[in-house]
């Protein structure tokens, strides 16, 4: 612009129009207050370095609606908001990178001289309630959820108004139940509430409630009349039943679940001891190998095609029921065949063997754990009723019961299952008849140490990946088929699970070692009564 | 005439085993306390214990070989009555020590006052008195073994079934010891052992006279296994090994007989433990995993099963091999020489060193005879 100065009018014009640019300069350093609203507010209120108007400019900052009042609120707690020399707002994220505390938006430098905004800890329970409000709403649910759990832990009641309108605009029906537990939390346990209100609020927390719902009703304030006195008793005892039951199911659910566990590692086994007669002392390290495999596999997967992670179990499955089951093929060739008949030397032959495969793994892998990771689909949990129930036990819960029907549909349907059920039976008659019994004895014991694989993979899930994985596994497996009954999988189903609810059930009164030993001491005496295990087959055959 | 009775009842291998013995009895002493020091005679006193040590194993091959060869139990938890022997004598040694523990209690042996015992548990009572742990080195091993061999062998478990029990039984006993509330020292076990009968157990002398004890008791474990299998019960014994059930149709109670030989054999392998520990100078329950149960059955399998002499005579081979492998260079492979040792005895020499020795012998004896006759014959 190039105006030509030489008129007074001009030069006058020219001053004005300076002085002009100069306001508008300065009005902006000064932060327009014309535009003032309550974030503005709160500015001189934060300056003032006085507790009270802290409590005051942070109520202004919760109710400003401003996307940045969150993060600002936490940054006050943490001692990361300041105003700077010239009297600006502007508070630091954890990295330490200045935003405006106005717009919320980061700043190019630090301002200078800022000055700390103190806080004691009455405000920092007022700056918990108005972050709790503000994140009521928030637009992510998981925010949401956790600011709603905060509030019915807390039981603020200063933060009922909130609760309540973000009750009424909640959709996720999730979200809206612990809402609705927290108020009804404030309104059981909240200072001059009406006995009728309070009735009905520990109505809701009786009828929904779980550990979390028997502090409010513990902490009844004693203005209540007796009768709500009475009914938050009732209720607490209601939940203290429920809790019972619940914790019940979960034992159960427990049992299930190492139950499963024990079943994959005894399924192997029970083809192998209880179809043929073999006491294979290795079938704990077939477990490991399967378990080592599906090691091997991810470390593969992880450094040359990371998108296959989420498969990698998957492609574990029938890798590792190859692997162990060739191993297991080998070890019949070449040792358990000569020693057909003689079992008590099969038992010291296999536990050579299984000492050799413990020792080459150590030498090749090393002594220590090997960490096997979760695909994404099996890591998290879900809830059923009060208890947790997390995927990974449920996909082996699964995969047990899977392999458990495709073994017996295996022996049941397929030519081979009848070749294996018909030389067990009578190996000369199936000899005459034209099986190859050497060859059926080769493959049942591979199918034995698949099996066991297949378990190594699920184990690689739940337990260390050592050396020693297999040699915790073998005792409670014999245990499981000795129990169930020689020869029978329906007994080693049924002895796989009740041995795993026992062993959970008894756990919270006896210990984890106790009531292992108690396990123990029962089979050692259920032997006793019944040599041949819950399901015996019927024979009468004098000596096997 | 016992001498006479004695040598009546040995074949030519136990008088040979036995003249070893009275042979080494006298030579030993000798050696490590007359000989000098500088001498490549001279034995030096951790010699003596590393002998002593083997001579426990020997013991305890000895009786599993007692059960296993001459009746057929394949005992996998033979190694439980070997730790309680051990235990009941550690618990007489832990009651020596007296004020000498690092906290000073005269009555609480240290583990119990860092555990905060307020006063002895009961079933401490009378381990101060060494005739009473004596008897419980054989009492301990021996009830257990009774009550466990009367309800397995009356509802006749037998075979592998027995065997993956006695696992079982070795195993609930491990996870009972290893807990600290058993009042046995949880999983440090007991140790720091002082004195034995008012002598040092560090001390030369007593080393040495743990050992001539230990020959002893095997001596005496020898002649009474022998004495055993040479009666009539023997007899039986062997019978019920190889068709139990005939033995039963003919009258004679099978479960007697197995009972008896159990316990007799859970004895001998809690003295065993009670002499091994005052040598090592520690027990705890790392002594009753199912793998160290198993392990003696391959010290009786390399020696050969169903001799007595070979029991005792793999039991020191394999513990040899064992001393020179995981001292060595060889550490790492020691396992993979134990699995392989497993492995080729069953397969390729069932009847262990004894066994194969004999049968060979026998060959060579027919072929000499079978010689003898060719040469013979064309003269005639």
């Amino acid at each position: 612009m190039h105006l030509d100065w030489k008129t007074p009018v001009q030069l006058w014009f020219r001053a004005g129009f300076q002085a002009l640019l100069f306001a508008l300069f300065l009005g902006i350093l000064a932060g327009s207050p014309a535009k003032a609203g309550p974030l503005e507010d709160a500015v001189p209120l934060f300056a003032a370095d006085s507790f009270a108007d802290t409590a005051k400019a942070l109520d202004l900052v919760a109710a400003s609606g401003a996307a940045h009042a969150g993060p600002m609120l936490e940054a006050l707690v943490d001692r990361r908001l300041f105003v700077s020399a010239d009297k600006k707002l502007f508070f630091k994220d954890k990295a330490g990178l200045a935003f405006d505390g106005l717009s919320g938006e980061k700043l190019a430098a630090e301002p200078a001289g800022g000055a700390m905004v103190r806080i004691n800890n009455r405000l920092r329970g007022a700056i918990d309630t108005a972050v709790g409000r503000l994140t009521l709403q928030a637009p992510d649910p998981v925010k949401r959820r956790a600011a709603a759990e905060a509030v019915y832990k807390t039981r603020a009641p200063e933060s009922e108004e909130a609760l309540t309108a973000a009750l009424k605009v909640e959709k996720v029906a999730a979200i809206k139940d612990i809402q609705q537990m927290a108020l009804a939390a404030i309104v059981a346990t909240a200072p001059g509430k009406a006995d009728i209100d309070r009735l009905s609020a520990i109505e809701i927390l009786r009828d929904r409630g779980d550990r979390d719902a028997l502090t409010p009703l513990n902490s009844i304030p004693e203005s209540a009349s007796a009768d709500v006195k009475a009914a938050a008793k009732a209720a607490a005892v209601d939940i203290n039943q429920r809790l019972a039951l619940w914790s019940g199911v979960q034992n159960a659910w427990y049992g299930i679940s190492l139950g499963s566990v024990l079943l994959l590692a005894a399924i192997g086994l029970a083809i192998t001891f209880g179809v043929m007669g073999i006491i294979n002392m290795a079938h704990g390290e077939m477990v490991m190998i399967g378990a080592y495999t599906t090691f091997l596999i991810q470390e593969v997967i992880r450094q040359k095609y990371p998108a296959l992670f989420d498969y990698s179990l998957a492609i574990a499955i029938p890798l590792s029921f190859l692997v162990a089951g060739l191993v297991g093929i080998a070890i019949e060739r070449l040792v358990i065949r000569h020693l057909y008949g003689r079992p008590l030397e099969t038992l010291l032959a296999t536990w050579g063997i299984s000492l050799i495969l413990q020792q080459a793994v150590r030498t090749l892998f090393g002594p220590t754990n090997r960490e096997v990771g979760a695909p994404a689909y099996m890591s998290g949990s879900f809830k059923v009723g009060l208890i947790d129930i997390t995927y990974g036990r449920v996909w082996i819960v699964g995969f047990a019961l899977v392999v458990f029907f495709a073994v017996l549909a295996l022996l049941r349907f397929t030519p081979l299952g009848l070749q294996m059920r018909a030389v067990t039976q009578n190996r000369r008659m199936a000899a005459s008849m034209g099986i190859r019994t050497a060859r059926v004895d080769a493959l049942t014991f591979g199918l034995g140490s698949g099996i066991a694989g297949l378990a190594g993979v699920a184990l690689s899930q739940i337990d260390n990946v050592s050396p020693n994985l297999g040699q915790s596994y073998i005792i409670d497996s014999f245990m499981v088929v000795v129990f169930g009954g020689v020869g029978n999988l329906w007994g080693t189903l049924v002895a796989a699970l009740s041995l795993g609810i026992a062993n959970k059930f008894l756990e919270p009164f006896a210990g984890a070692v106790l009531g292992k030993i108690a396990l123990l001491v029962f089979i050692i005496l259920f032997i006793q009564k019944r040599p041949r295990g819950l399901f015996a087959l019927k024979g009468r055959a004098i000596e096997q | 005439m016992i001498s006479q009775a004695i040598l009546a009842r040995l074949d030519g291998r136990g008088r040979i085993f036995l003249g070893v013995i009275l042979a080494a009895l006298v030579a030993v002493p000798v050696l490590n306390m007359l000989v000098p020091v500088g001498s490549p005679f001279h034995v030096p006193t951790w010699l003596v214990s590393l002998m002593g040590k083997y001579l426990c194993f020997a013991i305890l091959a000895l009786a599993l070989d007692l059960v296993w060869g001459y009746c057929g139990i394949l005992s996998l938890g033979h190694g439980a009555f070997f730790a309680l022997g051990g235990y009941a004598i550690g618990m007489y040694l832990m009651r020596q020590i007296g004020p000498r523990g690092v906290y000073g209690n005269p009555i609480l042996p240290d583990f119990m006052v860092f555990l905060n015992y307020k006063e002895l548990p009961w079933f401490w009572y009378g381990f101060d008195f060494f005739p009473f742990a004596a008897l419980m080195v054989f009492l301990a091993p021996g009830i257990l073994a009774f009550v466990f061999g009367w309800f397995a062998f009356r509802s006749r478990v037998t075979g592998v079934y027995l065997s993956i029990i006695t696992q079982a039984l070795t195993y609930a006993l491990m996870l009972a010891f290893f807990r600290n509330d058993m009042g046995f020292g949880g999983n440090n076990g007991l140790t720091d052992f002082k004195d034995i009968l008012g002598f040092s157990v560090q001390a030369p002398g007593t080393r040495l006279a743990l050992f001539v004890a230990t020959l002893l008791a095997l001596a005496a474990s020898y002649l009474f296994a022998r004495a055993v299998v040479t009666s009539k019960a023997g007899k039986v014994l062997v019978a019920v090994r190889d068709a139990e059930s005939r033995t039963r149709f003919l009258g004679f109670r099978v479960e007697r007989y197995k009972l008896f030989v159990f316990v007799a054999s859970a004895m001998m392998a809690g003295l065993a433990g009670a002499l091994y520990v005052p040598q090592v100078g520690i027990i705890n329950p790392s002594e009753f995993q199912p793998g160290n149960s198993i392990e003696v059955v391959i010290w009786v399998a390399v020696g050969g099963r169903g001799t007595l002499v070979g029991a005792a005579i793999g039991a020191i081979l394999v513990n040899l091999a064992k001393t020179t492998f995981t001292t060595g260079a060889l550490a790492p492979y020691w396992l993979f020489a134990l699995g392989a040792l497993f492995v080729l005895t069953t397969l390729l020499m069932p009847k262990g060193v004894i066994g194969t020795y004999a049968a060979w012998r026998e060959k060579r004896r027919e072929k000499l005879a079978l010689a003898a006759n060719a040469a013979a014959t064309p003269a005639e």
